[in-house]
Order: C-alpha cells, then structure tokens, then sequence
C-alpha cells in the first residue's frame, strides 16, 4: 500500500508541475489542482497509513490512527478549494479583458513599453 | 494567562465582517470604523511591546489545551515589535488610502484591508507552524482582492501572477509541514524545536527536506533572488495604498525564517548545517545587486520602487544569513527602515500619478504640486539609497559591521557599498527626470483627471517620514532593543519554557468516561 500511495503522489506531483509550467492559465491551474491533490494526500500520508483503525476513541479499539493529519487535510482542501476558485475568477477576469490567457507579461506590450 | 494577545487577530477578524454586512454602502462609517480598528491596534500592539519589554515571553492557549496538543499564540518582544511595526504602517497607509480616495474605486476596500491586517498579525503571534500556514492563506487571500482593487486589465494580468506564484508557495509549504510532522509528529514550534534535537543523526532526510522546503517558501515571501520574479508586476501594478502595505509581506517571510531558523532548526543543528553560509548569503547577495541594478534600468517609477524593495529585502537577508546575533540584530533594525521606507516610496509614486497621469520616467511638463511631491521623493530616495543622514545608512553600517567576521565579508562588502551605488544613481537619475527636467519642458494643458494631491495623501507620507526620522534620533535604544531581541532569539529557553511547561488542559474526562 506505501508503494501505491507512493507512487500516486509522485506522478500527481510530476503532472502538476509539467502543468504548472505552461504558458496559459488554463493548464496552470489544472496542474495547481493536481499539485494540491498530492500535497493532501500526502498529508495524509504523513501519520502513517493505517487500514481500519478508528482515529477517536472507541470501544473494543486496539490499534488507533493518527487523527491529526486527518484534521490538517481537512483544513489543506478547504484553503485550497477556495484559492482555485478565486484563481479562476481572477483570470477569467483577465481573460475576458485583454482577450489572452497566457500567464507571462505579452511581449507587444514591453515592445510598445520601450516606443514609449 | 491574559486575553490581550488574541485581541489583534480578533478585532479585525470582528471589524472586517460588520464593515460588509453593515456599512456596505457607507464609505464614511467604512472609514471611520476602520481607522478606529487601526487605532485601537496600535494601542493593542503597544501594550504587548510594554508586556515583553522586560524579556518575559506572554502566550495564550486557545481553549486552554495544553501546548504541543492545542493551538498557542505566543508573543515575545520580535513578534510584538512586528505587530506594532505592522499597524503604525496600517494606519499611515489606510490615512492615504482616505485622503487619495482609493478606497472608492472599488467596494470592499477596508474590510479586505482588516483581513489583510488579521493574516498579517496573526502569522506573527502564532506559536504553531500549521497555524502560521493557515494566516499566510489568510493573508494572502486578502491580498489578492486588495491587488486588484479597482480592477483594469493590467492589474488583472498580474494578479493571476501573483496569485498561482503564491499558490505554488502554499503547496511548497504544505509539503514542507508533512514532512516536519511525519518526523517529528508535532507542529507547535516550541516542541518541534525539542524533538528536531532528538533527531538521530542517520534520520535527518526528512527533516533536511522540511527544512529546505521551508526556506523556499519564506525566501518566496521575501522575494529572494531567484524566487523574486512575481514582485515587480504585481508591487507595481497594485493600487498604491496596497502597495505600501505590501511593504510588510515581504517581511512577513524575513520573519518566518528568522522564527523557524533560530528556533526549529538553529544554526548548530547539524543536518541543516550550511544551509545560510552557503546557500542563503549568495542569494542575498545576488539580490541586492539585482534589485539595485534594477532600480537603475526601469522605465517607469513604480517598477524602479518595487526593485529597490527587492535590493532592501536582500540587504535584509544578507544581515540574517550571517546567523549571529549582531547580524539578526542590524537586520530587525533595517527590517523597520525599509518597511517605512518602502511604503512611503509607494505613497510618493502615487502622488506623482495624480499629479501626472503616469509613471514614465520621462520628461514632463511640472505636475500639479510637484515641490512638495519632489521633496518628499528626494528624502524618500535619501532614506531607500542608504545614504546619510537617515536610517538606511545607519541599518547598512550595522549589517557591514556584523558582517566583519564573516568568511564572505569582501563580497559583502563590495556588493553593499557598490549596490549602494548603482541606487543612489538610479535613484538620482529618476528624480532628475521625473521633477528637474520638468521646469525646462513647455507647458502643455494639463492631463485629463490629473489633480494636486489632497492634504490627507502628504500628511500620511509625511507620518511615515516623520517615523523614519525618529528611528534614526533614537537609533542607538532601537538598535539596543533589536540587540536585546537577538540575544534572546538564540538563547530561547524562555520561549520553550512558557510555552511547554505551563499546566493547560489536557482532557476533560470526567468519571464514567474511558
């Protein structure tokens, strides 16, 4: 089981960051999503796995697991389900103004900088 | 245990939803509630200065569970120098807001502005390093709605860039904090602090990573090279009021890692080691140098004040890269310089603007008010250049004094003295342009919107001056106290002893109960 959630958070990580070095907003957020997919995960992760172990006290319970990391994703995956949100309002907003999502600064605009 | 610490994250936590929900459409009862807020902050931070004077370290446990299981804010005399620093800033910055009537162009302006305030204070009170993550996103998403206040196209294109930079910044840290509490398994710092010791020396990949991690992610906040990339576009595009502000959030990173680095891992651990000398200090070095060279080649004055932000932040790192106690110190004390400078450089561009039009380091016909705008660039360009009589001269010859030991106190050295330089003739270059050359161009009607700006507006950079120049006069207590913080940063068994050994709850199993 590590290796699989190992291994998913790897290639999670690998396709966010290709992603995220796009040139256009759409594929960069894409990858942000991915990114932040493996980073919950990962959190997760980070009290060590355990299958079918109650993380509060239980009745009968021998073995626990850690409910921290739990409570951590919770508050990771709210942050980031609101950040995406505001990203995509903010550069639907740029979009629809300047009729161009690429994320650099476009280079008609240094050119018409310098005729200044 | 007193409630007062927690007030500065409360109130404007309180101040910012009444401003949407009740006074919505009011922006005189916005105003005067938010500058109310504001003044009640400085009278909060002020006494917790005055608490921790004395070195004592005050905290407060958040429904009482005992440290390393709850949640804890702890004030020490850096945080709450920090604290005050940030809302005397607020406050000037929030009186230009007013004066300028930036806050009219957009809604939502001084309830974005308390939360901003909320994040700010809050990330420098927090005694726990998942928490610190949860006010760095409350911070930071409320900048993104104050840097694009007023909306427009340009402003847009580089908030998104702002935006995903910080973005990948968050998860970076995220990673970081999973790491740091798959090792250890705890995140109050104090704790972390501890059991990072106990660490045996064959198991230290994890905490390597967390560490380095954790460096990226603050080094994104202080915009060190090569992490500064998303600065000059989103400083230079944001409203200037948020801009001032913004001044502060590069600090905010400057004093992440001076908490984490002194504290969690200090710089005698062994397996973080070499982290500063060798890698940190370049950096520093290398962006002073841009900055200043920057500051030298920009085309408009906005983009030439968020450069010399980025060569302040690296003269900072510099000073915190030495890791001595002389050196933490000359960098608290340019940490306050530069804060005020760098905001009032913001207001005074600001004022060009109004007075112009633009920014266009070009030759323009006079503005409107343009001697009293020219003199309070001039004093500006004096306090960010670092040259005598202000205190940006005084914080350079401190950090070149604590670097006098250092292995790379020649390169210290000539990079300093030469960026200094390289600004003073950026910064001269621009002034000559933008105010001299302005008496020798013929007169041309005056651009449409173009005005003098209002009283409030030179009130409020004069506010800042006037702070700059009390920080030179008592410069020798300052630094005295900046010293005292120093010492106490590096010998930390208060900090860990306050906030570990105090009895809180630990459960409240009652009989009956497992």
């Amino acid at each position: 089981m590590e290796l699989l959630v190992a291994s998913a958070i790897g290639v999670l990580t690998t396709a966010g960051v290709y992603l995220t070095l796009r040139l256009r907003t759409f594929p960069v957020i894409l990858g942000m999503s991915l990114l932040t997919y493996a980073v919950n995960v990962f959190l997760f992760a980070s009290g060590r796995l355990t299958i079918g172990a109650p993380p509060i006290l239980s009745d009968g319970a021998t073995t626990y697991t850690d409910p921290l990391p739990q409570a951590l994703v919770l508050t990771a995956i709210v942050i980031s389900f609101g950040m995406t949100a505001v990203v995509v309002m903010i550069s639907l907003g740029a979009y629809l103004g300047s009729d161009d999502d690429h994320v650099d600064d476009p280079i008609e605009a240094a050119g018409s900088e310098v005729r200044k | 245990m007193t409630h007062w610490i927690i007030l500065p994250i409360v109130l404007p936590a309180f101040l910012a939803p009444f401003i949407v929900l009740a006074a919505r459409y009011h922006i005189g009862i916005q105003r005067v509630f938010s500058v109310a807020g504001v003044l009640a902050l400085i009278g909060l931070a002020a006494s917790l200065v005055w608490q921790v004077s004395d070195g004592s370290v005050i905290y407060y446990r958040l429904s009482n569970w005992a440290a390393p299981f709850g949640i804890v804010l702890v004030g020490d005399r850096l945080s709450t120098l920090m604290v005050l620093l940030t809302a005397v800033l607020a406050l000037f910055v929030l009186l230009y807001a007013i004066g300028s009537d930036w806050d009219k162009r957009g809604r939502n302006f001084h309830a974005l502005f308390q939360f901003q305030l909320m994040g700010i204070l809050g990330a420098f009170l927090t005694g726990d390093i998942f928490n610190l993550f949860v006010f760095f996103e409350i911070l930071l998403i409320a900048s993104y709605g104050l840097m694009i206040h007023a909306g427009g196209n340009e402003r847009l294109r580089a908030g998104v860039q702002y935006v995903l930079f910080n973005l990948i910044g968050s998860t970076l840290f995220l990673f970081a904090l999973g790491a740091l509490y798959a090792e250890t398994g705890t995140l109050n710092m104090a704790d972390l602090a501890v059991r990072v010791q106990g660490v045996g020396p064959e198991e230290t990949a994890g905490i390597r990573i967390a560490a380095v991690l954790l460096l990226l992610v603050f080094a994104i906040k202080a915009a060190v090279v090569p992490l500064h990339f998303w600065l000059p576009s989103s400083y230079a595009e944001a409203p200037a009021p948020v801009a001032a502000l913004f001044a502060i959030m590069t600090k905010v990173g400057a004093y992440a890692i001076i908490r984490v680095y002194t504290m969690i891992f200090p710089p005698e651990l062994e397996a973080t080691a070499g982290l500063f000398g060798v890698w940190l200090l370049p950096a520093a070095l290398v962006s002073l140098a841009i900055g200043m060279i920057g500051v030298l080649a920009a085309r408009k004055l906005d983009r030439l004040i968020a450069f010399s932000i980025i060569g302040s932040m690296g003269m900072v790192m510099i000073a915190i890269s030495l890791f001595t106690p002389e050196g933490i110190a000359a960098a608290l004390y340019y940490i306050v310089h530069s804060t005020l400078a760098g905001a009032a450089l913001f207001l005074i561009a600001d004022l060009v603007r109004t007075g112009r039009g633009n920014l266009d380091l070009t030759a323009q016909p006079p503005m409107a008010g343009t001697y009293m705008t020219a003199g309070l660039f001039f004093v500006g360009a004096i306090a960010m250049a670092g040259l005598p009589p202000l205190s940006g001269f005084l914080g350079k010859l401190l950090v070149l004094d604590a670097s006098y030991d250092s292995a790379l106190m020649v390169w210290v050295w000539a990079i300093v003295l030469g960026a200094s330089l390289i600004s003073v003739v950026g910064f001269a270059r621009a002034g000559s342009v933008v105010f001299w050359k302005a008496l020798g161009t013929p007169e041309t009607a005056p651009v449409e919107g173009t005005q003098r700006p209002s009283t409030l507006s030179y009130a409020a950079v004069g506010g800042l001056f006037a702070l700059l120049i009390a920080h030179t006069v008592f410069a020798g207590k300052v630094h005295g106290y900046t010293t005292e913080i120093a010492a106490e940063l590096f010998a930390h068994d208060t900090y860990l002893s306050t906030v570990l050994d105090t009895p809180g709850k630990l459960s409240d199993a009652k009989e009956g109960d497992h």
